[in-house]
């Protein structure tokens, strides 16, 4: 997921063109509160008027207690937007308030009511401790994120190898997966530090995120690169697949591959797999 | 949409438009338009400007705009903000933009 500063049209008109699974147009912490208006009006024509593909389309607004939210939701609600990004979440009813906001929206606008997804990101102490009631709140929510520079900043800490935020890491991640949504992990700031980034990117697919926030189109390469299953992992996976058709095929409801059972969990792993390596086209059998 | 001072949105980064609008009672619409790309799409942006303040039910105003390769959503994006913020406005119409 790409950020997009909501004020930069020449940002705004590129960002379609580098190969992001997602573009997330932000309204909040990159717009400084004297343009909040006119960023809402670039991104909603935005919204209206460009191509992005088949990408998926994030907002991120101001959050609903600071007045702006609520602005920000009137605006791209009605231009269509995929994803309302919810910053600073702390609680599940963080979440709904959010959803009655759109819920009203798309009944005001004839919009079908459902079509706005949401993500909540959650930026402090009480929203990390918060996560699986924040995660279960709602079913247009699509994901959990986490924000660190908020997160570290409410711990009273600052951010350095990941130790500071593991904790958080695994409670969104957990709380994502007991309630079947995606896990997205925070932005890695210094797009210089390339080897740092990569050590991060690792760290979070080893932990089991989903995907990561970048703020530099730089980040996408190695970010798809180290998500990407290898070409041995892949072909296990297809292996794995034929054995399971071949059982079906057989009426067998056991299957096995090198003489090892193969069980749901390693199912599960490889449709996974193949699922991430068709991003690219690897994956298809 | 009735403007009451001087509202201004944009920048002079490329792809953006600075939009000036100054209120006046008569005279229509009065663009004065620099762009870098005037030869080819000067008619255009003024174009876009014309109809969007049509759109916004704004008769009279001076509007000066510096243009560096925006796109029309752009312009659009930043004649509606100069025009609320001319007309001291945050009543925003969305179905209608």
């Amino acid at each position: 997921m790409m950020f997009v500063p909501g004020n930069n049209p020449g940002m705004i008109k590129d960002a379609g063109i580098y190969g992001a699974d997602s573009i997330m147009f932000d309204l909040e912490d990159s717009v400084s509160i004297a343009e909040k208006d006119a960023a809402r009006f670039l991104v909603y024509q935005a919204l209206r008027t460009l191509d992005f593909g088949a990408k998926e389309i994030v907002v991120r607004i101001n959050d609903l207690e600071s007045g702006l939210g609520i602005r920000d939701l009137e605006a791209i609600v009605r231009a269509g937007v995929h994803i309302v990004r919810l910053p600073k979440t702390d609680s599940a009813q963080d979440v709904v308030d959010c959803e009655q906001e759109i819920v009203r929206i798309e009944r005001e606008a004839g919009i079908p009511e459902g079509r706005t997804g949401m993500m909540a990101a959650i930026e402090s102490a009480n929203g990390v401790l918060n996560a699986k009631e924040i995660a279960f709140s709602s079913d247009r929510l699509i994901g959990i994120a986490l924000g660190a520079e908020d997160y570290v900043t409410d711990l009273k800490t600052t951010r350095s190898d990941g130790t500071e935020l593991l904790f958080a890491r695994c409670m969104i991640l957990n709380a994502a997966r007991a309630a079947g949504i995606d896990a997205l992990d925070t932005v890695f700031a210094d797009v210089n530090d390339e080897a740092g980034f990569l050590e991060e990117v690792k760290l979070i697919k080893k932990l089991g995120f989903d995907g990561k926030s970048i703020i530099n189109p730089r980040q996408i390469e190695p970010l798809h690169k180290a998500f990407m299953p290898s070409e041995a992992d892949l072909e296990k996976a297809r292996a794995i697949m034929e054995a399971i058709a071949e059982a079906e095929a057989r009426g067998s409801g056991v299957a096995s591959l090198k003489g090892k059972m193969i069980d749901r969990p390693v199912v599960l792993r490889a449709q996974r797999m193949l699922a991430l390596a068709d991003v690219d086209g690897a994956g298809e059998v | 949409m009735e403007l009451v001072q001087t509202g201004m949105a944009g920048t002079v980064e490329s792809s953006d438009i600075m939009v000036t609008l100054e209120p006046r009672e008569t005279g229509g619409i009065a663009i004065s338009l620099s762009s870098s790309v005037m030869q080819q799409f000067g008619k255009q942006i003024e174009q876009v400007i014309r109809q969007t303040l049509a759109e916004l039910g704004v008769s009279h105003a001076s509007v000066d705009a510096v243009d560096k390769g925006a796109l029309d959503c752009t312009v659009r994006a930043r004649v509606y903000a100069a025009a609320y913020r001319a007309a001291s406005s945050e009543a925003y119409d969305w179905g209608a933009m």
